[in-house]
């Protein structure tokens, strides 16, 4: 009898500790169970802005804006590249943030699943805005995520090299192609940009590609392959290194700092690098166009802040009150001043180019630039694959750049 | 409580002689549970972290698998369209290709050179222990960081090994190591080797260790000595260490992503894209969950054949 009552308990226990591993793992995921009641005193909010100056820029206006909703902000930064797969796991435990910042061409996937709420119903305005930039928020007609400042890619020169050289920074293709060969000599390259085979080549080969007519829709057209032949000109013929294929965005500008490039293809983010070498002396122009005349179209970066659908009203509603905040004229002004982006509404942006006029090529583009994902929505990450996957079949010669884009859109 | 009680039931008149025997019963039972109470937590674990993802994966494989999966949790069927949708593509066979070329490379070089070191450690000389412990540096450091430096090392106008050539005198202008659809992939073998190498030559080593010196001097006096030696002693000696070190090298390196990731993200064209890039692509970049895990099975079902074979050589070097 002894026996059995020990084994009895020892097959208890057995019981109880596997049925207490699922217990507990399930534990881990519900501690923010949707409920309501009671005043919202808390939200949380997370963003990928985990360097500084951004970190705190964006900290210190999250939590005004959190002051002024009567509430305190919980903040959650992610390094940029996991932010998604945060997001996916947060979406599928149902602990979605109250107030979640994206990447632009990201919004739509997210939108897609149904995770966001429409800003619609929290009655955020969305006047002010131009259209490219509401379309990268907006998801089957409704307006998901506002970016309170964007920016997109322009050409950087250094202004004692082309000046030393007597050239004048380049306005179209041909242009282009002559300065470009004038200062390469030696360690230097004429131009550096960046055409890796990820997103980020995607991007930055998009002006070149929507300045001349180019669609993202259909990419196998002359105009896609007049943009794309100049690039590969420029690699051909030397004026860009073949370590494009290999270089990021932040390459780009390490090659512009050590002088091994005398223009590169770059954005305002890296603006604070540069101002800290004493000795470079830099200016920024429009991406030059195929023939004078043309409107420059860039690609709008930026990032976009939603408010997610976690099911609790009045959670939901204060976080509204914060994304609207974070868009305030006050509020845009003041965040793209201190992190060299482009406040995005119209009026707000000509105010800024006024008082910056370092960064008023830049405040031109953003109102014609056009979001990646207007048109594809969240077919936008197959098409920007085969985009970079022309690019660099174009670039090491394994077809021409018309072959190249056909082979790559049709698959 | 209730297994005694019907023990009892079954056996209801229980003769006086079967006391001990009784007991013996069931201290052998309780000492069987007890047995299984100690299998609990690897059986657990086993199941929670390596069968729940298994089965997970090859689920996965067979669904519509996206980022609204993730929120709505469905997940409609599709059968075997992921598998034929990835093995169609035009990607597959380069993949394929790259990663027979990329695997075979890698464990060739690693494995000759491996070799060649752990002989050579074998001789007693002053330093050896040092230098035997500086060559497992590449194992300790952290994939991204040797990556990121062997990017900066193999960069076309600046790198250290085009720097140093042009020293010499060799080349006049900088090799594209990296950003040539013709060196890209050798390029990434050799920064694997560099990384192979120490489990290469720290498994051969103890191998080495293992064949006792009698052999050599037998063998001495019947004539074999140097190349002769390794061929008919240390050779044979250590074939079943070898075969061990070639299957988990096959394993370790079909599977490599970081790396490439690393050093050309699957560039220059597709040059270096093997099945664990492309699987990494189709379900981190385009978001195609489903693709990704038919892609990720394609290399599990790889690895499991030279599993196999890792086990059956095993199992013969025990019988031996």
């Amino acid at each position: 009898m002894k026996s059995a009552l020990t084994r009895t308990k020892a097959a208890a226990f057995a019981v109880t500790a596997l049925a207490g591993i699922p217990l507990a793992l399930s534990g881990c995921g519900s501690s923010t169970a949707p409920g309501s009641g009671g005043p919202v005193t808390e939200i949380s909010v997370v963003d990928y802005y985990n360097n500084e100056p951004d970190k705190s820029v964006i900290g210190d206006t999250l939590t005004a804006c959190g002051t002024q909703s009567g509430v305190t902000i919980k903040r959650e930064t992610v390094p940029g590249k996991s932010l998604i797969a945060k997001v996916l796991q947060q979406a599928s435990s149902k602990t979605l943030p109250d107030v979640l910042m994206l990447d632009n061409p990201d919004l739509q996937q997210i939108a897609g699943t149904g995770a966001l709420a429409p800003l619609s119903d929290f009655n955020i305005s969305t006047e002010g805005y131009p259209e490219g930039i509401l379309s990268a928020g907006t998801y089957k007609d409704q307006v998901y995520g506002l970016a309170p400042t964007v920016n997109t890619i322009a050409l950087f020169y250094n202004k004692d090299v082309l000046a030393q050289a007597g050239i004048t920074p380049p306005t179209t293709w041909e242009e282009l192609k002559t300065a470009a060969a004038a200062l390469t000599a030696g360690d230097q390259y004429g131009l550096a940009f960046n055409a890796n085979a990820t997103y980020e080549g995607t991007w930055q080969f998009l002006p070149f590609m929507w300045s001349n007519g180019g669609d993202e829709k259909n990419i196998a057209t002359p105009e896609s392959a007049e943009a794309l032949q100049l690039w590969t000109d420029l690699v051909k013929s030397g004026s860009v290194s073949s370590s494009a294929l290999n270089w990021t965005q932040a390459d780009v500008n390490d090659q512009f700092i050590a002088g091994k490039a005398a223009m590169m293809v770059n954005g305002p983010w890296q603006i604070p690098v540069l101002d800290k070498q004493a000795a470079l002396q830099y200016g920024v122009v429009n991406i030059p166009v195929k023939d004078a005349g043309q409107t420059p179209v860039g690609p709008l970066g930026g990032e976009v802040w939603t408010v997610p659908q976690t099911g609790n009203k009045e959670k939901q509603a204060k976080a509204a009150q914060v994304v609207a905040c974070m868009n305030s004229d006050e509020n845009q002004l003041a965040m793209a001043k201190a992190r060299n982006t482009i406040p995005s509404k119209t009026k707000v942006a000509a105010q800024f180019a006024a008082e910056n006029p370092k960064l008023a090529s830049f405040a031109d583009l953003v109102e014609t630039a056009r979001a990646r994902t207007g048109q594809l929505g969240e077919e936008w990450p197959d098409q920007a694959t085969k985009i970079y996957t022309a690019i660099q079949r174009a670039l090491t010669d394994q077809a021409s750049p018309a072959d190249a884009l056909k082979q790559a859109q049709e698959g | 409580m209730t297994t005694t009680v019907q023990e009892l039931a079954r056996n209801p008149v229980q003769p006086v002689t079967d006391a001990p025997m009784k007991r013996h019963q069931g201290y052998r039972r309780r000492e069987r549970i007890y047995q299984w109470l100690f299998l609990v937590p690897a059986v657990a674990y086993l199941a929670l972290f390596f069968g729940y993802p298994v089965v997970k994966n090859v689920l996965m494989s067979f669904q519509d698998y996206s980022t609204s999966t993730f929120y709505t949790g469905e997940a409609p069927w599709v059968g075997f369209a992921n598998y034929a949708t990835v093995i169609s593509s035009s990607l597959f066979s380069t993949a394929m290709i790259n990663t027979a070329l990329f695997t075979a490379g890698s464990i060739a070089g690693q494995f000759i050179l491996g070799l060649g070191l752990a002989v050579f450690f074998k001789r007693r000389f002053p330093l050896n222990g040092i230098l035997r412990s500086l060559l497992l540096l590449p194992w300790l450091l952290p994939l991204i960081v040797s990556s990121a430096v062997w990017r900066w090392i193999l960069d076309k106008d600046g790198g250290a090994l085009n720097n140093f050539l042009e020293s010499l005198g060799i080349i006049s202008t900088g090799i594209p190591w990296l950003t040539s659809t013709s060196l890209a992939l050798a390029a990434v073998m050799a920064v694997n080797i560099w990384i192979g190498i120490p489990f290469n030559v720290t498994v051969l080593y103890g191998g080495l260790q293992d064949i006792p010196d009698e052999l050599y001097e037998a063998a001495s006096l019947d004539g074999a000595t140097g190349w002769k030696a390794f061929r008919h002693v240390t050779w044979p000696m250590l074939r079943p260490v070898v075969s061990v070190v070639l299957v988990l090298g096959v394993v370790y390196t079909l599977k490599v992503l970081d790396i490439i990731l690393g050093l050309t993200n699957g560039g220059p064209a597709n040059s270096t894209q093997t099945i664990a890039t492309q699987s990494y692509a189709l379900s981190f970049q385009n978001f195609k969950f489903g693709e990704g895990a038919a892609m990720g099975n394609i290399l599990v079902l790889i690895s499991l054949v030279f599993a196999v074979l890792y086990l059956r050589a095993n199992r013969r070097a025990v019988d031996e």
